[in-house]
């Protein structure tokens, strides 16, 4: 007994531990969403109540639906583009050798690192322009919000993705193309269904990215119905701390199923995505 | 030590299968595929150029012939590139460059830009703004001077629309309308015989309640005319003011008619001052070289917090991802043995709060630290003011940078422990190595590898974390004599109440911090990145 404390018993209670600390805030904000008072003062760790009257509020006296739409449109579509851009761009950096290969990796790098929020004025001052110009891609709108945002597709997922296909022998090109593949159908047909742990990876890192991008998205979008969740919900609880708290919590659940769905489907790609995009073997 | 780990490795291996199938479709006839591929092609280069002709009206319609030319220059360079068979690298990196240089590299570039000029609150806009705006804000209302008829209309939404008045004299009946640039005859109106104005041919009327919904812009609103504007009284009547302060293009300065002092305009500080070296809110925009970059290295009100905040930021990135390592790899190495059953339900638990929306789980943190209301609080039976003393508001914000991130530490703590191979432990064993002994010497080194970058990254991203901060503390707890930096401030939340902050914008000077920001994150993460292998790829 003592000995399978020593060597497996311990682990558990490291673990159940670990459960405690990951699981109690989520428990009370499941047991505030529920909870029918849903003020912050009467929440606890245990509900003292259970009903659905915070989600009924949510629905009917702001503009969640809305929210969760816009969120995961401009969070989807932007995540995806960015992931197929920064694929084709690793192609290039994993696979040819040209002039400014490595200035152009370095720079990738260092763009990233400033601070691009604090560039905020200017993006305001360029889609002001863009709003009179072409109105489709302004202010309040989901292109305006997409293109906003794939501007940092290349970057840290350029990275990621270019040290994972550094990881397939490169052999596998060069006999295509004795067998006559042009390069096009290299990238396409060979390399992305190897690469698809590191897709799946970069592509859920900048779903998440987006959905929780708040400073942005609360100077670009203005309108209750085209806001985002992170905006909007924030708003719910920004003024009023207290009143709000349950219908606030309502909202946080449900915005954390399309992640933690995702999350749990593409969990076996995160371990070995993550980890071996890192990596040189 | 170049020990490969196994992962990467044998990833590469089942390769071989799709090699054969490339093998296979290669016997077939190629014109099929290519064919395909053509025809793509040409459709998205259709639409590439169609969506290029629309985008080029507006800027015709618009006369903005600068930015024509980068269309065109832009989309020719596009179709040459993709219609040429050389530039293929280029032909993969086109489509992300175009939007790092337009929505990345351009905002930058005009922030840094910005470093070095006086850009903020009273330094907006040209010389010629200020003088209007000096001239129109010193307005008083002569005695006996008319009065108008006042009806107030826009040209778009009631709620937000731009603010017009339409303004009847009331001795000719004569309806003008009056919107910043100055008076214009009306087109066709309809006008009670009170004088106001119920139908505008081309604007919308304001009703009464829409009026007073906007009536802080309206009290604001001024219409110039010659030798003062037009300002209202109320919502229905205006009244034609005289300027008090007046613009002298032979001295450059503005005179006060009343008291007769004047200030000159001194282009150095886009500002007009008086000899007492009074100087008027309003001014212009002007470069200052590298007054910002001083400024915050000498002035003594900004260099003391500025470098307090500078070891706060460090202390924050350095312990929010030193603690979520050292607690994601413990709990990662903890569950690592075959003998702990059920892993996969902790693995799945464990990494819940990284899947949760971080925004709305920070304040739900920020309420569960709250003192009269929070759980834990509650929970503990303690009464601490969490936020109101340094010490612990940094304890809570490092805690909750904990919750928040160990699981990502785990995550690619356990990836990277199923890469080292097992015998190599076995084999520390049976030489007499202890298990501290063989984690600090085998496991972690070999761990390193792989996380080092992983680390690094971690490091620079939560050295910017506005989140982590703007919607916990907020910068909390301020000291009494200085509302502008708290002990919890980063400098990015610093350098955002700067920017954006209740005491006035200082862009000009916020963009000179943010440069300050880039230089160091920039530094450290070069020289880091330079000590891994990730960078040696580069070079090779």
């Amino acid at each position: 007994m003592t000995r399978w404390i020593k060597q497996v018993g311990w682990r558990h209670l490291v673990g159940l531990l670990g459960l405690v600390f990951a699981l109690g805030p989520l428990l009370f904000v499941l047991s505030a969403a529920i909870n029918p008072q849903g003020t912050l003062a009467s929440s606890t760790l245990v509900p003292s109540g259970a009903s659905a009257e915070n989600f009924t509020k949510l629905f009917s006296d702001t503009n969640f639906g809305h929210w969760f739409l816009n969120s995961i449109v401009i969070a989807g579509v932007a995540a995806a583009a960015s992931v197929f851009l920064s694929a084709l761009a690793a192609y290039a950096f994993s696979r040819r050798r040209f002039h400014g290969h490595r200035i152009g990796l370095m720079s990738l790098l260092l763009i990233q690192m400033f601070p691009q929020f604090l560039a905020v004025v200017a993006i305001f001052l360029m889609f002001s322009t863009i709003t009179d110009l072409w109105p489709a891609f302004g202010f309040n709108t989901w292109w305006g919000m997409i293109l906003l945002y794939l501007g940092g597709a290349l970057g840290v997922n350029t990275w990621l993705m270019k040290g994972f296909y550094d990881t397939i022998p490169k052999e596998l090109d060069e006999s295509a193309v004795v067998d006559g593949a042009t390069h096009a159908e290299i990238f396409f047909k060979i390399l992305l269904p190897l690469v698809a742990p590191i897709l799946a990876v970069t592509g859920l890192l900048a779903f998440i990215g987006t959905m929780n991008e708040f400073l942005i998205a609360n100077v670009f979008l203005t309108d209750s119905e085209s806001k985002t969740l992170a905006v909007g919900l924030y708003g719910l609880v920004a003024g009023e701390r207290d009143a709000n708290f349950g219908v606030f919590c309502a909202g946080t659940l449900l915005t954390a199923i399309p992640t933690v769905g995702v999350f749990m489907y593409l969990q076996r790609y995160i371990v070995e995505g993550l980890s071996a995009g890192a990596v040189k073997g | 030590m170049t020990t490969k780990l196994g992962g990467p490795a044998r990833r590469a291996l089942p390769a071989t299968e799709p090699s054969r199938h490339q093998k296979d479709e290669s016997r077939q006839p190629k014109s099929g595929t290519s064919l395909t591929a053509q025809f793509v092609k040409i459709l998205l280069l259709g639409l590439v150029t169609a969506f290029a002709v629309w985008a080029a009206f507006p800027l015709i319609a618009e006369e903005h012939w600068f930015g024509l030319a980068l269309l065109v220059a832009t989309t020719a360079a596009i179709l040459y590139i993709y219609l040429t068979p050389r530039h293929i690298p280029a032909k993969y990196l086109v489509p992300g460059t175009l939007f790092l240089v337009v929505f990345q590299l351009f905002p930058v570039l005009y922030t840094a830009s910005t470093a070095f000029t006086n850009f903020g609150d009273g330094h907006r806009g040209s010389k010629q703004d200020a003088i209007v705006a000096i001239q129109t804000s010193s307005v008083t209302r002569v005695p006996g001077s008319a009065e108008y008829a006042l009806s107030i209309a826009t040209q778009g939404d009631p709620a937000t629309g731009p603010i017009v008045f339409l303004i009847t004299d009331p001795a000719t009946k004569a309806v003008s309308i009056g919107d910043a640039e100055g008076l214009t005859p009306a087109g066709a109106v309809t006008v009670t015989s009170s004088g106001k104005v119920t139908a505008a041919e081309g604007y919308t009327v304001l009703n009464a309640g829409q009026a007073s919904a906007r009536s802080k812009e309206i009290t604001e609103f001024t219409v110039p005319t010659q030798g003062g504007a037009i300002r209202s009284a109320g919502l229905s009547r205006a009244y034609e003011g005289k300027a008090g302060r007046a613009y002298d293009a032979v001295t450059d300065s503005i005179r006060d008619m009343t008291s007769g002092k004047s200030w000159v305009a001194d282009e150095s500080v886009g500002a007009f001052v008086a000899a007492d070296g009074e100087r008027l809110a309003q001014g212009w925009k002007v470069n200052v070289g590298f007054d910002n970059f001083t400024r915050a290295l000498t002035d003594d009100t900004i260099s003391g917090p500025f470098l307090r905040t500078l070891i706060w930021n460090f202390a924050f990135a350095l312990g929010s991802t030193g603690f979520t390592f050292v607690l994601g790899l413990f709990i990662a190495l903890a569950l690592h043995s075959s003998r702990v059953r059920g892993r996969n339900l902790y693995r799945i638990l464990l990494v819940l709060p990284y899947a949760m929306p971080s925004f709305a789980m920070l304040l739900v943190w920020r309420d569960m630290f709250n003192t009269d209301f929070g759980l834990i609080n509650n929970l503990f039976g303690t009464d601490v003011d969490w936020f109101g003393g340094a010490a612990s508001a940094r304890l809570a914000v490092i805690l909750v940078q904990l919750w928040l991130g160990y699981p990502y530490m785990f995550l690619v703590s356990t990836g990277a422990l199923q890469a080292i191979p097992g015998e190599l432990l076995d084999a520390t064993k049976v030489d007499g190595a202890g298990v501290w002994q063989s984690f600090t010497n085998v496991t972690l080194p070999l761990l390193m590898i792989p996380l080092t970058p992983l680390l690094i990254s971690s490091f620079a991203f939560n050295f910017n974390n506005f989140n982590a901060i703007w919607l916990t503390t907020e910068g909390a707890p301020f000291p009494a004599d200085n509302t502008t930096n708290g002990a919890t401030d980063l400098l990015i939340t610093y350098t955002y109440r700067l920017a954006f902050g209740g005491s006035g914008a200082q862009y000009g000077f916020a963009a000179a911090i943010s440069i300050f920001i880039f230089l160091i994150v920039a530094t450290i993460s070069t020289i880091s990145f330079r000590r891994t292998r990730q960078l040696e790829e580069v070079y090779s």
